[in-house]
């Protein structure tokens, strides 16, 4: 029943594939984020108590939850690396790494803005904030071991083992807020029950989730195919692509 | 539409400062990460090309050494 999905494994397929798919990504992306922050910066009302400053919530929030989406996915991606010893999914977590950095980076200095004002400090060491910025070095140190061998199937090895053990931060992010006491705020939208947010603050973030998430796809894809290019240049697939038959 | 004003949109009640700096790191880091990643594309592209091309003008080098 599954057998369609075999082709897949082949590089060359999965090239093509996700070359047709990445358009796709891009574009609604770019729909959900223009919309997503428009409404959310213009025409969502300003909160009763943080007034205006609350619109950073478009930024923050989306870019908080996708770093530890983008972790969790490296993660899965380097658990099938080192079960099935699949060359492409260490690219895949090489792929994803940057981006994660970069989604973590803007959850921490969007908050560390919207702190400021709302509790007079730039940055406090608790959980929350200290374990989102063990998520940015765990990033960090995953890219720096990807890049440190040139033998990219060991490099794959030791990257994976890492993104692997840096999972056990995610659970510890998520539930700081209510095992300790923090300063940040606790689940809004996350929770089971209602989300304790008005509709016309909630869809634009909701929106801007979306947004933040197919952008996460448009730049694995954009990524992974550079890796997959990379890594396969010896291949006559790769000759045949660029250089044409001969 | 919650401003009334141009100028009250960037002032944003005051916070417009904190605001904006959020804005700016966001798009800035985002847009640095995709224009790195469509140039890394480029560079590798441009490097296969030219190993093809040295391989290819090998052999021609080759050819012709055997010929004279």
């Amino acid at each position: 029943m599954w057998k369609w999905l075999h082709p897949y494994a082949k590089p060359e397929k999965t090239y093509s594939l996700t070359g047709k798919m990445l358009p796709w990504f891009a574009v609604l992306s770019v729909i959900a984020l223009t919309v997503g922050t428009i409404w959310g910066f213009v025409f969502a009302p300003a909160d009763y108590q943080q007034g205006d400053s609350f619109r950073i919530i478009y930024l923050h929030v989306p870019a908080a939850s996708l770093s530890m989406g983008a972790y969790l996915s490296m993660a899965i991606a380097a658990f099938i690396g080192m079960v099935w010893q699949l060359k492409m999914a260490d690219m895949a977590v090489a792929a994803i790494a940057p981006i994660g950095a970069v989604f973590t980076a803007i959850a921490l200095f969007t908050g560390a803005v919207w702190g400021k004002p709302m509790w007079g400090a730039w940055w406090v060491w608790d959980a929350r904030l200290t374990s989102e910025l063990i998520q940015l070095f765990l990033y960090l140190g995953v890219i720096a071991i990807y890049g440190a061998f040139s033998d990219k199937l060991l490099a794959g090895r030791a990257a994976g083992i890492l993104a692997l053990v840096g999972a056990i931060n995610l659970p510890i992010i998520h539930y700081s807020v209510e095992w300790w006491n923090t300063l940040h705020q606790k689940a809004t939208i996350s929770k089971l029950d209602k989300p304790s947010m008005d509709s016309d603050m909630l869809w634009p973030l909701l929106i801007n989730l979306l947004g933040f998430g197919l952008l996460f796809g448009t730049l694995t894809l954009m990524r992974f195919r550079n890796e997959l290019i990379i890594r396969e240049s010896h291949r006559p697939w790769v000759k045949k692509l660029f250089i044409g038959e001969k | 539409m919650q401003f009334d004003s141009f100028s009250a949109f960037l002032a944003m009640g005051g916070y417009g400062f904190y605001v904006w700096l959020a804005v700016a790191f966001s798009v800035i880091s985002l847009g640095g990460l995709t224009v790195a990643t469509i140039l890394r594309r480029r560079t590798i592209i441009t490097e296969i090309k030219n190993k093809y091309n040295r391989i290819e003008r090998m052999r021609a080098a080759e050819k012709m050494e055997n010929t004279l």
